[in-house]
């Protein structure tokens, strides 16, 4: 243990250890974004499959949450929460959590996908619970972008900003940007409402209609920013600070430039004047 | 700037008198006769015209740099009457393009070429300025405001004539029509103000809330019962239904729909019933459902990032936060009063209705609201 403490200290291997993670995460996007569902989903979780995320969970996520899974002083209890919450806290790398608090951040995530689904069969066979959408539940294709968009601008923009680019919360809680959720991270995510969000359940928000969301969402990214640049889409408060930090900075500049005393070439003395 | 030929001005003047070709933007050269007799040249003239950079490489340089800013300018002055009739936005983009992108490219060139046309013209003008332009200090004195005693004699002399030829003063019958007639005039304005629309009368008070209107859920208008609303902790924004496209009474009549917990919900009783009765406020909700005015009490922002963790609503505007758990209550920010809360119940075919309009005035206070 200290003789790998002491390579951590060296400045070259801090700098493998973040090329390492950068490859890791990499490549588990790779397997994310490339292939969501290529990952066998738990619809019927063999029971050996269930033994293995019982005992993944044990392992990993069980200090807080109990050996059974039913929550402690310290987290809740996950019996009901359902594969799709397991699946999205995992693969955004919330849970486990680092520390505890608020809100956990997203980061990458030291689990397989087939961990995880491992561990969300294990979970939904506690106590049901909305279940990891297949990929045909998140496709794009063919929703109806403008309902969408209303959708969207009505439940969600108010939290994560108009174009997805996320927002602040209260007391230093803040919506995360969408920018680079996947489809499925954004269903699972409107069925369990993760953290400070609602659940916007298939009552209120039909899976028909949480595709057109997601149409939405997916569209936008790539739409034309028609003032040249973004801003990071965060909306007029960023526009109008650029606008002013930099307008007026660039004009106090230019004043400056004008009253500044010239460079003095010649002289009239002032004698010769009347 | 280009030198201009300009007509003789004398035809028969003689030849050799005849006046250098005059630079545009200057006045004609004073003939050298008068010149050189009558004129007094001032030192700063004199100044200027003896005058000779120290450093002429520099004052070169500078000259050059201010030209080649000059036919910059020129020709991003060019380049923006190209943009403005090359590329085409709106209705005249070629078939499948998309008018987003042409207005970005629009705005984008039109921006640019006429931000740099100015910025160059600006810029050289002021390197001419400091580089090339003698230092000459020059001193103008300045005349008294008053005008003359003389003047001011002569200017109450002809006032009092042309009111004597007027016979303004001889004729008050005259003098006093002129006066009515011009009062309703002068007053016309006032009237005209009075009627810039019409008075709001009661309507601040009421939203399109009535007893057995469905909410119906946003975009999809879909009317709801409480087992749609299942999950604790869930969130829906709803409209009273048929009024989807009615935007004036969507203004105020937003609402956001909360489920929670059971025991979690805890709205105060208030005082707001016929004759000032004690209302349960629980009695409002369905299934630890409740209802809650979209429109911040502050100034009308729609209000609803709710934070199912801590309840809390909070204002994206100007972060007034309310707690949805206790009647929407203020705990933080500039909004004075809770969110009104809508009487909530539900229709014979067990979906969410309103069982009343809300009991008090939804968003910004007003003058006379009290």
């Amino acid at each position: 243990m200290s003789s790998k403490t002491a390579r951590r200290r060296r400045p070259a291997a801090g700098y493998a250890a973040i090329a390492g993670g950068l490859v890791v995460v990499g490549t588990l996007y790779g397997v994310l974004s490339g292939g969501g569902a290529s990952a066998a989903a738990p619809s019927q979780a063999s029971s050996t499959a269930t033994a293995q995320g019982k005992s993944l969970f044990e392992e990993s996520c069980s200090s807080c949450h109990g050996l059974d899974a039913q929550g402690t002083s310290q987290a809740p209890s996950l019996i009901g929460a359902g594969a799709a919450a397991v699946d999205f806290q995992m693969s955004t790398g919330r849970m486990p959590a680092k520390e505890m608090g608020a809100e956990e951040p997203e980061k990458p995530t030291d689990f397989t996908q087939a961990q995880i689904y491992e561990i969300a069969g294990y979970i939904a066979s506690l106590g049901g619970g909305p279940a990891i959408p297949d990929s045909s539940q998140v496709s794009s294709n063919g929703a109806d972008t403008a309902l969408g968009e209303q959708l969207f601008s009505t439940n969600c923009a108010q939290c994560h900003g108009f174009a997805g680019a996320g927002g602040a919360l209260t007391y230093g809680k803040s919506a995360p940007p969408l920018t680079n959720a996947t489809p499925t991270e954004i269903y699972e995510a409107m069925l369990t409402g993760p953290e400070a969000m609602p659940v916007f359940g298939d009552g209120t928000i039909t899976p028909a209609e949480k595709r057109d969301i997601i149409a939405y969402v997916v569209d936008t990214r790539n739409e034309a920013n028609p003032g040249g640049f973004s801003l990071g889409r965060t909306g007029t408060v960023t526009e109008g600070l650029v606008a002013w930090l930099g307008g007026l900075g660039f004009l106090v500049l230019i004043a400056l430039w004008l009253t500044a005393r010239r460079r003095s070439t010649h002289r009239v003395e002032s004698e010769h004047q009347s | 700037m280009s030198d201009e030929p300009l007509t003789p001005a004398e035809p028969d003047e003689p030849e050799e008198l005849r006046t250098p070709q005059r630079v545009v933007g200057t006045p004609s050269p004073t003939p050298p006769a008068v010149d050189a007799q009558t004129a007094e040249v001032s030192p700063a003239e004199q100044a200027a015209q003896n005058f000779e950079p120290e450093d002429k490489a520099h004052a070169k340089r500078a000259e050059r740099l201010v030209a080649a800013l000059f036919i910059l300018a020129f020709l991003s002055g060019c380049g923006f009457i190209a943009a403005y009739v090359g590329l085409e936005i709106g209705p005249s983009i070629p078939a499948g393009a998309n008018n987003v992108i042409a207005v970005l490219r629009s705005n984008l060139a039109l921006g640019t070429s006429l931000a740099v046309a100015l910025l160059a013209l600006g810029t050289g003008s002021m390197i001419w300025v400091r580089h090339l332009t003698p230092d000459i200090e020059i001193k103008e004195e300045r005349h008294d405001l008053r005008s003359t005693d003389e003047d001011r004699r002569e200017f109450q002399r002809t006032f009092a004539e042309g009111a004597a030829i007027s016979q303004m003063t001889k004729r008050p019958l005259l003098r006093r029509t002129m006066l009515i007639a011009t009062a309703p005039l002068a007053l016309a304005p006032l009237f005209l103000l009075r009627d810039l629309g019409p008075l709001p009368g009661t309507s601040l008070r009421h939203t399109v809330w009535r007893k057995g209107l469905r909410a119906v859920v946003y975009g999809s208008n879909r009317p709801l019962r409480p087992a749609d609303i299942s999950t604790p902790g869930s969130m829906i924004t709803v409209i009273p239904e048929g009024y989807q496209d009615d935007a004036d009474a969507l203004a105020k009549a937003g609402v956001i729909l909360i489920k929670f917990e059971p025991g979690q919900l805890q709205v105060p009783t208030v005082i707001g019933g016929p004759n000032n009765t004690l209302i349960n406020t629980m009695n409002w909700t369905v299934d630890n459902i409740v209802a809650y005015s979209k429109i911040c009490t502050h100034v009308g922002c729609p209000v609803a990032l709710y934070e199912q963790t801590t309840h809390h609503i909070l204002c994206p505007c100007h972060q007034s936060t309310f707690d949805a758990a206790h009647g929407a209550n203020v705990i933080f920010g500039p909004a004075a009063r809770a969110l009104p809360q809508l009487p909530l119940g539900t229709d014979d075919d067990g979906y969410l209705v309103a069982l009343s309009d809300f009991t008090q005035p939804v968003g910004p206070s007003f003058w006379e609201r009290g």
